[in-house]
């Protein structure tokens, strides 16, 4: 009975919540004057259908699925050369934000963490290129300076959550600052590292196949430039790679997740 | 006793094998960094030095001036609204399919039946749907429609009603499927229909989660669209875009700080909305 009246209770504040939500929601479609209606027109649906047939049948010749193995292998390379070079920058990193040399800088290097970590991959690609040129190093060091954001902090909560016996110990019998860090700290957060970095590799393999839209190589360049000379068959055949990738990506780290079992989570 | 062994061993006793591991680690990257075409050298070319030099120069002082800021909060507002439009027909296609696929609400499970193979072949395939749906990135949908529908919010709103689409689908069967089944299962062996099975056997459980990570999409998607606007489909990414192309540091400083303030307004929101709703 007491259920009954609780799940009729009126809730004043989910009601206006809802309210809200509902006129945002309609103010946005109208702000954007999306003409999706137009979509339904019988003209539009015979343009779009011609547009998706142009896609198919996708071009499966060897030379260009050559090209499609290159650009996966490139993609493959800049995600996990950037996941590595992010583990480095974010250790070095999380040492200072995990608290280890004083506050000033703990707040300093968090500052840091955070913006890095708030600037997208893609925006920090169109940068790298300007620096770097166009191509996959671009894209590689794109990827290394958002990821190090990511782990940086996930790190430093790591450092800091771990217990201070092991390294204290060491200390207090003689040992020099950077072993008690390496034999007392380090081996009890590194499967959590692990673990964290294997995480973002899996994220970053599917974003390296993006970042080629802005010129980082991978697939995302070859798909960019099969596009822009309006070469529908083989643009098909680039992005069923992309999903293959991802499908692959999922099922192996499903896989490892499982076979790492509880430990990993 | 310890303490001798100590002094015996001075050493790192894994000493050898962690050396192992690093030259093994080193000899499986190297080609990875030769396919990567990694090159900190390139980073301290001339040339390259100098236009970043001068582009970064640009971002201080940030661009301020009236028109460009009303151009920046219009781009701005774009964004918001693509998101949550684009959340908003993400829902409306991944509801259905969610529902195809959540086995809890089945009722050819329940017992031997006709139509047991068929529901099971027909959930095997919107399951496929799903994952095609999702596996396909929203900047690659926005790519291709940009050349349909022409620059500007459409294609955004369309890319993420099919790429978050699929993920919502995914996630609230997957939801439907993890709460405490037993409710809608009990419905449903009693004779009620599936409606009433999901609205009084699953949803009472499962809607704080299933709101909650709607909010949460809706946060990721404020990103994506501002992503998007780099391949042309309007927001705040198409302004930024045009700005970098003109190594107009000025302006790009000024979206980078509008863009921050936005994520951290969606978090803001996004927070609020879950203790709400939740």
């Amino acid at each position: 009975m007491r259920d009954e009246a609780k799940a009729f209770q009126f809730c004043l504040s989910c009601a206006l919540t809802l309210a809200v939500l509902a006129s945002v929601i309609v103010a946005s479609f109208g702000y954007l004057h999306l003409g999706l209606e137009r979509l339904l027109s019988a003209e539009a649906i015979a343009d779009m259908r011609n547009f998706i047939v142009s896609f198919f049948p996708p071009d499966v010749s060897a030379g260009f699925l050559r090209k499609i193995a290159r650009g996966a292998l490139e993609t493959l390379a800049i995600s996990a050369v950037g996941t590595l070079l992010a583990m480095m920058l974010g250790l070095m990193l999380a040492l200072p934000a995990s608290g280890r040399y004083g506050r000033a800088l703990r707040a300093a290097t968090r500052f840091v963490l955070n913006l890095l970590r708030s600037i997208p991959e893609l925006v920090w690609a169109t940068l790298m290129v300007l620096a770097a040129g166009l191509g996959p190093f671009a894209g590689t060091l794109a990827l290394g300076l958002h990821t190090s954001g990511v782990l940086g902090r996930l790190f430093a909560e790591a450092l800091e959550n771990s217990p201070a016996e092991p390294s204290d110990a060491l200390r207090q019998s003689g040992a020099p600052r950077a072993f008690a860090f390496l034999y007392g700290t380090l081996p009890g957060v590194l499967p959590q590292f692990v673990a964290y970095a294997l995480y973002r590799w899996e994220m970053n393999i599917r974003m390296a196949a993006i970042l080629g839209f802005v010129g980082a190589g991978g697939l995302g360049q070859l798909l960019y430039y099969e596009l822009s000379l309006l070469h529908q068959a083989q643009a098909c055949s680039v992005i069923i790679a992309m999903l293959l990738l991802t499908l692959a990506v999922d099922a192996l780290s499903a896989k490892v997740r499982k076979g790492l079992g509880r430990a990993y989570g | 006793m310890l303490l001798n062994q100590a002094v015996a061993h001075p050493r790192d006793p894994d000493a050898r094998r962690r050396a192992t591991a690093l030259v093994v680690a080193i000899i499986v990257m190297w080609p990875l960094l030769v396919i990567a075409q990694f090159n900190p050298a390139i980073l301290f070319d001339a040339k390259n030095l100098a236009t970043m030099a001068a582009f970064l120069r640009g971002f201080v002082p940030p661009a301020l001036s009236a028109e460009f800021l009303g151009l920046v909060m219009k781009s701005a507002l774009e964004t918001l609204a693509i998101a949550t439009t684009g959340i908003t027909l993400a829902f409306v296609v991944a509801v259905p399919l969610a529902l195809a696929v959540t086995r809890s609400l089945s009722i050819s499970r329940i017992g031997p039946g006709p139509g047991l193979w068929r529901a099971t072949a027909l959930r095997a395939v919107v399951r496929s749907l799903l994952t095609i749906l999702r596996g396909v990135p929203e900047l690659v949908w926005a790519l291709v429609f940009v050349r349909v529908l022409g620059l500007g919010p459409a294609a955004a709103v369309l890319a993420l009603a099919i790429t978050y689409g699929g993920m919502l689908g995914k996630v609230y069967a997957e939801i439907l499927e993890s709460t405490d089944t037993a409710p809608a299962r009990a419905l449903l062996e009693s004779g009620s229909p599936q409606g009433a099975a999901l609205l009084y056997g699953l949803l009472p459980n499962a809607a704080p989660e299933i709101v909650s990570y709607s909010v949460y999409r809706w946060e990721c998607a404020i990103r994506a669209s501002v992503m998007m606007g780099f391949v042309g489909a309007g927001g705040l990414g198409q302004l930024m875009d045009q700005a970098m192309k003109l190594l107009n540091g000025g302006e790009v400083a000024t979206i980078l700080i509008v863009f921050l303030l936005l994520v951290q307004l969606a978090d803001a929101i996004s927070a609020h909305l879950r203790k709400q709703l939740a």
